[in-house]
């Protein structure tokens, strides 16, 4: 074992000791969770609120998820929205049309799990083009696949046609949005610091020498788009049974240009960074409500802005500390004590 | 056979608006190899301005569409020095975003000051000419020779002028141009000037074809219209003149002989086909692999 | 057996022919230059092993096993690494990603174990991290394991993208001009170093080079193209007074 492995483990395990991060999130998940049902059965939070904190939880799942493609893959996705549109729809489908009536609140996340499983099917045959091309000719490949499924919807009269469809119970409560978003931060993270995801970081970066360096792009490729539309899936279901209503003109692609507006706002290639853009923008949209019109003026006013003067957005390629895995935060810390001892690296 | 020749005049007819506005996304894509996705809304508030002109200032055809496309030319080039041009060395895709919420903005303040659809009068004696089950109309007519006209003064312009050339030269390597003793704010403002103002054309003359506007027309026009620009090979004018008549001969033949709402899911599915076997677009190149 | 063999390898860019006729054969342990003035062909080799470019007529094996119509990838898996003429680090990650990157060929987790943290995704990923350390402290580059890699030296950035080769654990080395940029004194080191590399990791070692004194210095045999083609093969020595070599470079006129 090199001198370098011998002193990153004493520090692993003195970091570990010294914050007490280890207990971070197993109390944060207990506390969250905790609060989310207490909110939603006691009604200590309003129901307005409790609505805002949910599509809260469910831009969180989309931002997250897109950002896989759109910040860490570099690839330039706007077909979001049609992915969220297939597991609206077939949660929606089964709640309502499938399964037995009674109490509905046990086989709804069966019927949200079978809605991200129809949209990650779809993200793998979209997949399938992003092979051979890249940057541009993604976007219009997805934006064709969006503009598709929309159209598909509207001229299937099962699923209500143009009008969309109804009947959906209110089954999207706080608690389930909480584990859903939970859920989808935490395998995406898992993702993007497992050597698959340092994959995806790779064809971001170079993708020929990234194929050389033993990389099976494919590979890399086909998991990031299912992952990224599974979650989009999930979205979709918790967001038609939270509106209890949907039709194919909300999945869009103004819809797509929102959730991009919120990984770029946060930032690309970064977890928190897609929280935060995803909290920013759903809140700031609330608390301008009282605009009116000119609210909507007023926000992508300020996007633009924001790009100016900080091209990457607010997190760009950064991560939070609670993000990364020990092993990695360990190599950066020690890095950084190196480079204030040293700090020409050449020398 | 006459409902075929019908339907070809009207595939021409939204052709050459698809056209003008796929010109404005390649010339700025060429130049920057940016895609200013703002283009769509670019071409609606052309369509605004001839709503603005024709009802509040009485103004006849030509000046309309000289003073709309002199109006959007001017809101392209701000946009462009403002929003645009602090972005020209920071990570494409934010520019894109910007763009994308330029494109925001303009659909939402025009709906801030006109909530409503708006209905733009007739400012051309229509006249319908009638052969057996075929009918022509002189807007028809006028919008596709117009469009035509504009289009090969542009071609004119990129293939032969000094300006034009300039524009070539920086779309090829931007390092070198400025060497040349070029200068390359001016040609890109340039660029967009006249991108932007066929945009406002093309505005122009849907909205006298399709006379009620509202501010979100602009979005799937737009899209569209970026759709033609890179099945034609994106960067590449005369790609973009066919992509924009090969989708309007698409969209206008689908919708004649299936259901009206099939119109979208099949003219799309077969770009999707197009583009899996011409990835690069009809005239566009493959850029060599360098290792 | 030889290590690889190449037979009549030929490959066309849209009727020009950038390789034509090429044979080679190098045997395990040996440490061969390929020399050749510009746009000889040199890189076109290269590529053309590695999986970059699909050869127009011929065949590559490794160990007898046919190359030709493998992705890069799965070359790559098969044991051949190499360097670029430009560097091609990930420029905007770590240094030590750049290198955990390399061992994608050799991971034993599946995608799900790596999502839901399951099975042997733990301790992969720390094998994977103490191999990728090791490396960097081999190469003296451990003290910027955290630093990106666009923000190293020249040098260093040479020597992390010879790190980074080495960690899909290959048999065979390519070595796409290394003493790129660098002054007579760097050159020396990088002999020794190369020297070094072959001996340590005990790998076979082709290199492109337009420095003379690196290939005379270190290579045991050299292989000389022009316009796609061999116009020699052979010992250093021999090499150096063949005419057609001399041509080559210089030009008839002078050889006259």
């Amino acid at each position: 074992m090199s001198k370098l492995s011998a002193a990153y483990y004493t520090l692993l395990t003195r970091w570990q000791t010294l914050t007490g991060n280890k207990y971070f999130w197993p109390v944060f998940m207990i506390a969250g969770l905790l609060f989310c049902i207490a909110a939603s059965t006691f009604e200590f939070l309003d129901l307005y609120l409790q609505l805002i904190l949910i599509y809260v939880g469910i831009n969180i799942i989309l931002t997250v998820s897109l950002n896989l493609i759109n910040g860490y893959m570099g690839e330039f996705s706007v077909g979001h929205a049609g992915f969220m549109a297939i597991g609206a729809y077939v949660a929606s489908l089964l709640t309502v049309h499938v399964f037995p009536p009674g109490d509905q609140n046990v086989l709804f996340p069966l019927a949200i799990l079978a809605g991200g499983i129809g949209a990650a099917l779809v993200g793998f045959l979209v997949a399938i083009p992003s092979f051979k091309t890249r940057g541009d000719y993604l976007a219009i490949v997805t934006l064709a696949f969006c503009m598709i499924v929309k159209s598909v919807l509207e001229n299937i009269d099962a699923v209500g046609g143009p009008r969309g469809l109804l009947g959906m119970e209110k089954l999207t409560t706080l608690p389930w949005v909480f584990f859903w978003t939970a859920l989808s931060v935490w395998v995406i993270r898992n993702l993007v610091y497992s050597n698959f995801g340092r994959g995806v970081l790779s064809i971001r970066e170079d993708e020929i020498a990234s194929d050389l360096m033993s990389v099976n792009t494919r590979q890399v490729k086909i998991i990031a788009f299912v992952v990224s539309s599974f979650f989009a899936g999930i979205a979709g279901g918790l967001f038609a049974h939270a509106l209890q209503f949907i039709n194919p003109r909300m999945f869009d692609i103004l819809k797509s240009t929102d959730i991009l507006i919120m990984v770029y706002l946060g930032g690309i290639a970064s977890i928190a960074g897609s929280i935060i853009g995803a909290v920013v923008y759903t809140i700031l949209l609330e608390i301008l409500r009282p605009l009116g019109v000119w609210r909507m003026v007023l926000m992508p006013l300020m996007l633009v802005l924001l790009m100016i003067y900080r091209p990457r957005g607010i997190m760009g390629m950064k991560e939070i500390r609670l993000f990364m895995p020990l092993r990695d935060l360990v190599t950066e810390k020690l890095w950084r004590r190196k480079k204030k001892e040293a700090p020409d690296v050449s020398a | 056979m006459t409902y075929i020749f019908q339907q070809s005049l009207n595939a021409l007819q939204l052709g050459s608006i698809y056209a003008l506005i796929a010109l404005g996304y390649t010339m700025v894509y060429g130049i920057l190899t940016m895609i200013n996705f703002a283009h769509g809304d670019l071409f609606m508030v052309g369509a605004f301005f001839c709503f603005l002109l024709a009802v509040y200032f009485h103004l006849s055809f030509v000046p309309v569409l000289l003073l709309s496309m002199l109006g959007v030319a001017c809101l392209g080039v701000i946009i462009e020095r403002l929003a645009y041009k602090p972005l020209r060395n920071a990570p494409r895709v934010s520019a894109i975003i910007t763009a994308l919420g330029v494109g925001l903005f303009l659909e939402n303040f025009t709906l801030a000051l006109s909530p409503y659809p708006k209905h733009i009068p007739p400012l051309l004696e229509n006249t319908t000419w009638t052969f057996g089950t075929l009918s022509i109309s002189s807007l028809q007519i006028i919008i596709i020779v117009l469009s035509l006209v504009l289009m090969l003064i542009l071609d004119f312009i990129v293939q032969r002028t000094k300006a034009g050339m300039a524009m070539r030269a920086i779309s090829w390597d931007k390092t070198i141009v400025p060497l040349m003793g070029v200068s390359v704010d001016k040609i890109i403002s340039l660029t967009f000037a006249i991108g932007t103002g066929l945009g406002g054309a093309a505005g122009v003359m849907y909205g006298l074809a399709y006379p009620v506007i509202d501010p979100y027309m602009g979005i799937m026009v737009g899209w569209k219209a970026f759709i033609c620009a890179v099945i034609g090979g994106i960067g590449n004018v005369r790609g973009a003149m066919i992509g924009g008549f090969i989708l309007g001969a698409v969209e206008i033949m689908v919708g004649a002989f299936f259901p009206s709402t099939y119109r979208d899911f099949v003219a799309f599915t077969l770009l999707l086909i197009l583009l899996i076997v011409r990835p690069y677009g009809i005239l566009g190149k493959p850029q060599p692999q360098k290792v | 057996m030889s290590l690889l063999e190449i037979q009549k390898l030929t490959h066309r860019f849209a009727g020009l022919c950038a390789v034509s006729d090429f044979n080679f054969a190098v045997e395990p342990q040996e440490l061969v230059g390929i020399i050749g003035p510009n746009g000889a062909g040199k890189t076109t080799v290269f590529n053309l092993i590695t999986g970059v470019y699909r050869a127009s007529e011929g065949s590559i094996r490794l160990s007898g096993q046919e190359l030709v119509g493998l992705t890069p990838h799965a070359i790559t898996k098969r044991g051949i690494a190499r360097t670029f003429q430009n560097i091609r680090l990930f420029k905007e990650l770590s240094v030590l990603d750049n290198v955990r990157i390399a061992h994608y060929g050799q991971i034993a987790y599946t995608p799900a174990e790596a999502l839901l943290h399951m099975g042997r995704f733990r301790e992969e990923e720390k094998r994977i991290t103490n191999q990728a350390l090791d490396l960097l402290s081999i190469f003296k580059l451990d003290d910027s394991a955290g630093e990106k890699a666009k923000n190293l030296p020249y040098g260093l950035q040479r020597r992390l993208e010879i790190a980074r080769a080495l960690a899909t654990g290959p048999k065979l080395l390519l070595l796409d001009e290394p003493a790129a940029g660098m002054n007579p004194n760097e050159i020396i080191q990088l002999m020794e170093f190369i020297a070094w590399i072959r001996k340590t990791f005990s790998v076979t070692i082709i290199l492109i080079e337009h420095q003379m004194r690196l290939v005379m210095g270190i290579c045991e045999r050299l292989v000389v193209l022009d316009f796609g083609a061999t116009i020699a093969q052979g010992l250093c020595s021999e090499i150096q007074n063949n005419p057609k070599v001399l041509e080559a470079y210089l030009g008839v006129e002078v050889v006259q």
